[in-house]
């Protein structure tokens, strides 16, 4: 099976197959991707990474026009199945509707932000503008997509249809061309109205079962599923080269988020425990948090935290001096600004000079780390937690995406993340090297079997178990004591400080018995001040102590900072 | 591995698309020479609409109001005109708040426009028109030299080049700009504060050429009648080299500043165009190039940001960078002399 993701900045091509009886990834070719001008075509840098995945396999995938063969033929070329996942493009423009803010609008603006769209109108119950001033300001905003959830199953439903009476207007006014697709996700019995409404002035009108169906209870899922469709059938009109895609694949095309999102829903069901599992993918078109809980999973997509054209705009959610609190180097927010406006203007560029990568990697840390902020909020109630305010308990944490996948060392990713998410207990850490995520979600379509072969052969890179207790103490206080027992009986010793990182080697494919000792009231998910031994498996980091505070306690000195922040690369390898 | 090409080429055809956001009227005519400010295509729109909701009004059912109701799509109404009567001894009036067109009727209710606005599309390049876009605009040729940048402000403008650039790092400040640069379009290295952005808008200039721009006065960038375009990007960058010495040497010629808004999707950019006389069209450049050997490449970002250099060997297989990261690169020998060793994502080919 092929798998192409077609991101903002590069297309991969992934090839899965089967070695000695098990589906195993193969290899991936990467080339950038050709959405933008001057190429304003997808399907080239699919193609572009189909050839460069074919040379490295020394196999033929396409045929003399360059089209993919498929199924494979005798001689060896072609594949016999392709799935695709997509994230580029600009984000999609929605309005959302609904009745009440804290009910059906927030449901609304949950679905929503569960793709790659920006939300430029609001439109409830509660507003104030009249509906002549509504259809003046959606002929302004020129939607790409309406969604509109409220009233209950069998409830309200004359509150709604005036809702819908500016939207039909506008629809009508805007040329034919540029209307907007509409799901409607509420009220079940307002069907017939609806499609009365606005059915005919929309390009294409979708029904989902009600988000809100009581005013307790919340329901995405479905919808999350149908708004992926329509997602894809909106990029097939904005990107050329997404239809041929959709048609190579049999319509097995999915947004990137959603696929990712499909597959740590289904780790959470067959793997889950008491805590969830959390992924990250943080990349040019947007920073992407999916959370798998036993009842509950959340998927939530941040174009606006997104490496690539956005950001420009980052300052509109944080400072210059916050973004620099990661920098190891001494840079000055003049020059930090200038990079943000200049990386926006080539996303695919990649830091070349020590410099730049500091200054790329302030960034990545900033921008994850109010992605996982923005993201918290949403995550369920009652979730294993050691803290309210902190990240809640997550095992494993697997991350990808541009600017994870392109650190030179594990430890500079690891410590990434540990700033960024700033995880609590004991995790295990997983960088998905090769983005394979989001495709093994989409080729759950195709073939079931296949993610799950490929996800226990080791195709992701275990970084380590992290080991992050919740501790508030003086700097250089003893705060946790670590016995790590080898298989072959050898033990290593850790005495971990607050404020600082600790590692003990445990190479990749070795168990070990970790046995932690707490102190000063330090709680790493078994109650303040309660240790514990558990069985621990290798990685390139072996066993991470993090004993830097959660939150993250930053010395507010700049020169100290900076110096620590070197330290703790050093310890974790980062350089 | 193909990359971009950035347009700095002394002599070229360039063929440009000039449309409507909306269904228009189209002016030109096929082979009609244009200048920049000639008017293309218009269209008008409605700034506003109202919405009469005459059931509500009359105090009546929707289906009794699509009775009463006078007017019709496409009717143009007088603020006060009565457009429905109720019945009775003392019938209540549905009338017009203000002048409008009707829209739409319907469901006892009547939408209309008003506050209409003329929206002239301009040619922006002067030139030939080689096409008509029924409803919507023109393609436009010309020949002349292409100067592309990275940032504009969304305006047009043409006028006589003035170089006020003595190397490619020059600041331009308030005391270079005096009153003989009136109505000229100004070639003026980097600016780095609003009262030398208002002082050439008092003037007022044509257009200001920029090598670079601070991120902090974009938006009175934004705020200025006149085209400003930016060819390096921001911050104090000085402008590449070809840049500078194509426009420098192109004083006192007619130049069009068509300081579009950068669109990675369309492929809308800002650009200099420079007319020249032609005895035959000269082709157009390429957008896209293969990277070999031998080619001009300008630096994306460090090191040498901005620098213009020229490939001497693409490096087999993944290179380790200065930064640690591995990529695919190429070395590149500078102008200055310098070799430096450059990932290829972060070349653009200019030419």
């Amino acid at each position: 099976m092929l798998a192409i993701d077609v991101g903002a900045a590069n297309t991969r091509a992934v090839l899965f197959d089967v070695i000695e009886g098990e589906y195993r990834f193969v290899a991936s070719g990467i080339a950038p991707s050709t959405a933008e001008a001057p190429f304003k075509d997808v399907s080239e840098g699919a193609r572009s990474a189909i050839e460069n995945l074919g040379k490295i396999l020394g196999r033929t995938m396409l045929d003399a026009s360059r089209s993919l063969i498929i199924p494979s033929q005798a001689d060896g070329s072609g594949v016999d199945a392709l799935v695709v996942t997509l994230s580029a493009g600009p984000s999609i423009k929605t309005v959302v509707v609904g009745l009440l803010a804290d009910v059906s609008l927030d449901s609304a603006r949950r679905l929503t932000e569960s793709t790659y769209a920006r939300i430029m109108d609001t439109i409830g119950l509660s507003d104030q503008r009249k509906p002549d001033q509504l259809i003046d300001s959606l002929m302004r905003t020129r939607p790409d997509l309406f969604i509109i959830a409220g009233g209950t199953d069998g409830g309200a439903s004359r509150s709604i249809q005036k809702l819908l009476e500016p939207i039909g207007l506008a629809s009508f006014l805007l040329p034919q061309e540029k209307r907007p697709a509409v799901l409607f996700a509420g009220n079940a019995k307002m069907e017939a109205e609806v499609k009365k409404l606005v059915g005919s002035l929309a390009t294409s009108l979708h029904f989902t079962p009600n988000i809100r169906p009581s005013l307790e209870t919340e329901d995405i899922d479905p919808a999350e599923r149908e708004l992926a469709r329509m997602v894809v059938n909106i990029r097939k009109r904005q990107i050329k080269g997404v239809d041929a895609l959709d048609l190579w694949s049999g319509g097995h095309i999915l947004p990137t988020a959603y696929a990712m999102g499909r597959m740590v829903r289904f780790l959470a069901k067959v793997y889950g425990s008491q805590k969830g599992i959390l992924s990250v993918d943080l990349g040019a078109s947007a920073a992407v948090i999916a959370a798998g809980f036993k009842d509950k999973s959340t998927l939530k997509v941040l174009p606006q935290f997104g490496l690539g054209e956005n950001l420009s705009s980052l300052t509109g959610h944080t400072t210059l001096e916050d973004i620099l609190r990661w920098s190891s180097l001494d840079i000055s927010s003049g020059v930090l600004r200038d990079y943000l406006y200049h990386k926006s203007l080539y996303p695919s560029a990649i830091p070349a000079t020590k410099e730049d990568l500091a200054i790329a990697q302030a960034v990545a840390r900033q921008a994850l780390y109010l992605a996982m902020q923005s993201a918290r909020r949403d995550f369920p109630q009652h979730i294993a937690r050691i803290k309210p305010n902190l990240t809640p308990l997550f095992e494993p944490i697997l991350a990808g995406g541009g600017a994870l996948s392109d650190a030179s060392r594990p430890g500079q990713s690891l410590l990434l993340l540990l700033d960024s998410i700033q995880p609590v207990g004991i995790t295990t850490v997983i960088l998905d090297q090769n983005n394979l995520l989001p495709l093994l979600g989409a080729a759950a379509s195709q073939n079931n079997i296949l993610p799950v072969q490929v996800l226990e052969s080791g195709a992701f890179l275990s970084v380590g178990t992290v080991v992050s207790p919740v501790v508030s103490s003086k700097y250089g206080t003893s705060i946790l004591r670590a016995k790590l027992i080898y298989e072959n009986g050898v033990e290593a010793k850790v005495e971990l400080k607050y404020g600082s990182l600790e590692t003990l080697p445990l190479a990749i494919g070795e168990t070990g018995k970790l046995s932690i000792q707490c102190l000063h009231g330090a709680d790493i998910g078994f109650g303040p001040g309660r240790g514990g031994t558990i069985p621990v498996s290798g990685g390139a980091l072996g066993v991470v102590f993090d004993g830097r505070g959660r939150p993250l306690d930053l010395p507010g000195d700049p020169v100290r900072r900076r110096e620590l922040i070197k330290k703790w690369n050093w310890t974790l390898g980062g350089g | 591995m193909q990359a971009p090409v950035h347009h700095v080429v002394g002599l070229t055809s360039i063929i440009r698309e000039r449309l409507l956001p909306i269904s228009g009227t189209v002016n030109a005519r096929l082979q009609q020479k244009v200048s920049p400010n000639d008017v293309v295509a218009e269209t008008r729109w409605a700034r506003e609409h109202v919405l009469l909701d005459v059931a509500q009004l009359l105090k009546v059912s929707p289906e009794a109001a699509e009775r009463l109701i006078k007017c019709k799509v496409g009717d143009e109404i007088p603020a006060s005109s009565e457009i429905a009567i109720g019945k009775g001894i003392f019938p209540r009036v549905a009338r017009t708040p203000r002048d409008g067109r009707v829209v739409a009727v319907g469901g006892g209710q009547v939408l209309m426009e008003a506050g209409e606005s003329k929206m002239e599309l301009r040619a922006g390049i002067p030139g030939t028109v080689i096409q008509i876009i029924p409803n919507r605009g023109v393609v436009i040729q010309t020949a002349g030299a292409l100067v592309q940048g990275v940032w504009g402000n969304g305006r047009i403008d043409s006028g006589l080049l003035v170089n006020l650039m003595e190397t490619p790092e020059t600041v331009l400040t308030v005391g270079r700009l005096d009153v003989s640069l009136r109505g000229s379009v100004i070639l003026a290295g980097m600016v780095k504060d609003e009262e030398t952005l208002q002082a050439a808008a008092d003037l007022p200039v044509r257009g200001l050429i920029l090598s670079s721009i601070f991120p902090s006065l974009l938006s009175k960038a934004r705020e200025m009648r006149y085209p400003i375009l930016v060819t390096d990007g921001f911050g104090s960058l000085p402008m590449n080299s070809a840049a500078y010495k194509l426009l420098s040497t192109s004083a006192k010629r007619e130049a069009t500043v068509n300081a579009e808004v950068l669109d990675r999707y369309s492929g809308a950019r800002p650009e200099v165009i420079i007319p020249l006389p032609i005895s035959s069209d000269p082709a157009p450049p390429n957008d896209v190039e293969t990277l070999i050997p031998g080619l001009t490449v300008r630096m994306r970002r460090p090191p040498a940001m901005g620098m213009i250099g020229s490939i001497v060997a693409i490096k087999p297989g993944l290179t380790t960078l200065a930064s640690g990261l591995r990529a695919p690169a190429a070395e590149i020998k500078l102008e200055n002399g310098d070799t430096v060793i450059a990932p290829l994502v972060n070349l653009e080919v200019v030419g």
